[in-house]
């Protein structure tokens, strides 16, 4: 149980990797308990942000900084400077993107404390923050999202009816907006990276096919350094095990191409062979409408 | 002429013995790039891919009078091998490693701020001048020389425009992968300042993503500096914002880094803006044929 304590005034502290200026910054504001992207659009002059040189790291006169701001009591300085050198060691040690304190406060007896605060960590990190990863709770996330994760697969769900599968995170946002563009809506957002197998497009399909909401749908492929014609024989061999029942359009572009549709023509089975991305955007659309 | 690197670039390889290494540095042979030698540390004086490994890029540097590399070591090693690279005296650096972390590459780009040493990548497919020298992991035969310079922060979308802009029969000077991630090297402007200052290049090919603010600062450059035509295609426009969409820089946080804001920004800066990424190569056709 914490103590009862009386708030006296609310502030809002955070620190995060800024990419535009490519070092950690700071952002604080006296408007503390607010969200605070309303606080920059409707009161910007409410929120001062520095920049911390990554060579001399977080130096006092810019916690002075903020305790002005805050306008603070000279004996609260010490501890806000305590706060925010913790809260900069802690970003740096555990390779946190953002942690964000809303609100600190000051209580009647004039101490300073962090009631709430959020922390986000480097996905490309947690691998050595074990102490991290033990914390996550795959109860809080999507299930078919962290399945996806297990499989080295890149995949959101999304709310429309046709299931995307696309080599390459560029490549699978812009066919998720084309099917958009053709009238369709994206079921998912599904990346099966570069170096992918009949494994993994197998993992790709049945992650799509859970999704009762999906009526049709299209895999989208650039074949470079992944020959075409192995990724028809992992979509074949895919559709053979779990038995695809819905309407699947094929579009295959790069290495082996031609090999790769021919395979799929040839197969018997309910797959629609593409040699052009907006035809098949166009196809898929209009085959998930019919069923 | 081209941007960055041609037929006399001699290149090393980092990450040479192992698997990723190997595997491109054949294809980068095959496809007639100056690869030179490769570095694997305490593999130094053994030959592999019938090129000489050194231990150090110092003393790779010194045998072979590389200029270039491309990196392909694992991401928690990656920083380092960028670091070495850049003291080694190394002018393109090529960094094709995904999922290195964040603050790595803040200290990195520390590390290089003021230097005139160039870094393509992280997370990204490379570069290529078409026709003499490709250092990544693109593939080099639908590529044709040509008039076409190409910046893209996505892989795949690159080998759209690259596909459409060979089918039209443009070609490309140059293609530029800038990558992936949130922190990175060469930023669009960087690219397409050479590109507008490269007489090869007749049009420019930018491929931008969701996530960040280059898109707007690129925009902003073209209306100001660029005379040559641009078309450009923003991809997301239908990702959900908070959500990572593969890339770990492709993300609408707080309402920042919208597709909607980057279009509109590109639009008044006068570039042709395609809908469909399949529309690339025809539009390029009309404005630069």
């Amino acid at each position: 149980m914490s103590k009862r304590r009386q708030i006296d005034r609310e502030f809002y502290l955070s620190a995060l990797v800024d990419r535009g200026s490519e070092r950690v910054i700071f952002i604080a504001s006296a408007a503390g308990g607010m969200d605070i992207e309303e606080v920059a659009e409707k009161t910007p002059d409410r929120i001062i942000s520095f920049q911390v040189d990554p060579a001399a790291g977080l130096q006092p006169y810019q916690c002075r900084k903020v305790a002005f701001a805050f306008g603070l009591e000279s004996t609260q300085f010490k501890s806000l400077e305590k706060i925010m050198a913790g809260i900069y060691k802690l970003l740096l040690e555990k390779d946190a993107g953002q942690i964000e304190i809303n609100p600190l406060v000051t209580t009647g007896s004039g101490e300073l404390i962090a009631v709430d605060a959020k922390i986000n960590f480097d996905d490309n990190a947690v691998a050595v923050h074990p102490d991290i990863t033990a914390m996550r709770d795959p109860g809080q996330e999507d299930e078919k999202e962290h399945k996806a994760q297990q499989f080295g697969l890149n995949y959101i769900t999304l709310d429309g009816s046709i299931g995307c599968m696309v080599n390459g995170a560029g490549l699978a946002m812009a066919t998720m907006d084309l099917v958009k563009l053709k009238g369709g809506s994206p079921a998912n957002f599904l990346d099966v990276g570069g170096g992918t197998n009949t494994e993994k497009v197998a993992e790709a399909f049945k992650l799509i096919l859970a999704d009762p909401n999906v009526k049709a749908v299209l895999v989208n492929i650039f074949g470079g350094i992944v020959k075409c014609d192995v990724i028809a024989e992992g979509i074949l061999a895919a559709v053979k095990e779990v038995g695809v029942e819905i309407p699947v359009v094929v579009r295959l572009e790069g290495t082996n191409a031609e090999a790769g549709r021919t395979l799929l023509r040839e197969s018997g089975l309910n797959l629609v062979a593409a040699d052009d991305l907006a035809k098949a955007a166009e196809q898929v659309v209009a085959l998930a409408e019919g069923v | 002429m081209s941007i960055l690197v041609n037929k006399a670039t001699k290149v090393i390889c980092q990450g040479f013995t192992g698997k990723q290494g190997t595997f491109h540095s054949l294809q980068t042979l095959e496809y007639g790039t100056q690869l030179v030698g490769g570095v694997t540390p305490g593999r130094g004086g053994e030959t592999h891919c019938d090129l000489p490994v050194f231990d150090t890029v110092e003393q790779a540097v010194q045998r072979t009078q590389a200029e270039a590399t491309v990196i392909y070591v694992p991401p928690f090693y990656a920083a380092d091998a960028i670091l070495e690279a850049f003291d080694a005296g190394i002018k393109v650096i090529v960094c094709i490693t995904e999922g290195i972390p964040v603050l790595h590459m803040l200290r990195v780009k520390a590390a290089m701020a003021g230097s005139d040493t160039v870094l393509i990548g992280p997370n990204c497919p490379g570069i290529i001048t078409p026709g003499e020298c490709k250092i990544g992991i693109m593939p080099g035969f639908i590529h044709q020389p040509g008039k076409i310079g190409i910046v893209s922060r996505s892989g795949t979308l690159t080998y759209e425009a690259v596909h459409q802009t060979t089918r039209e029969g443009l070609g490309q000077s140059t293609c530029v992968g800038i990558g992936g991630d949130p922190i990175h090297g060469m930023n669009f402007i960087d690219v397409i300042s050479r590109f507008q200052a490269d007489e090869q290049t007749h049009g420019i090919v930018m491929v931008g993503e969701i996530g960040g603010s280059e898109e707007e600062e690129a925009a902003e450059y073209i209306k100001a500096h660029v005379t040559k035509p641009v078309v450009g295609y923003i991809a997301g426009q239908t990702a959900p914002p908070g959500k990572r969409m593969g890339h770990a820089g492709a993300i609408v946080t707080g309402g920042k880094g919208t597709a909607a804001s980057k279009i509109a920004a590109m639009k008044a800066a006068g570039v042709e803006m395609v809908s469909a990424p399949t529309e690339i190569g025809e539009v390029m056709k009309k404005v630069c044929g």
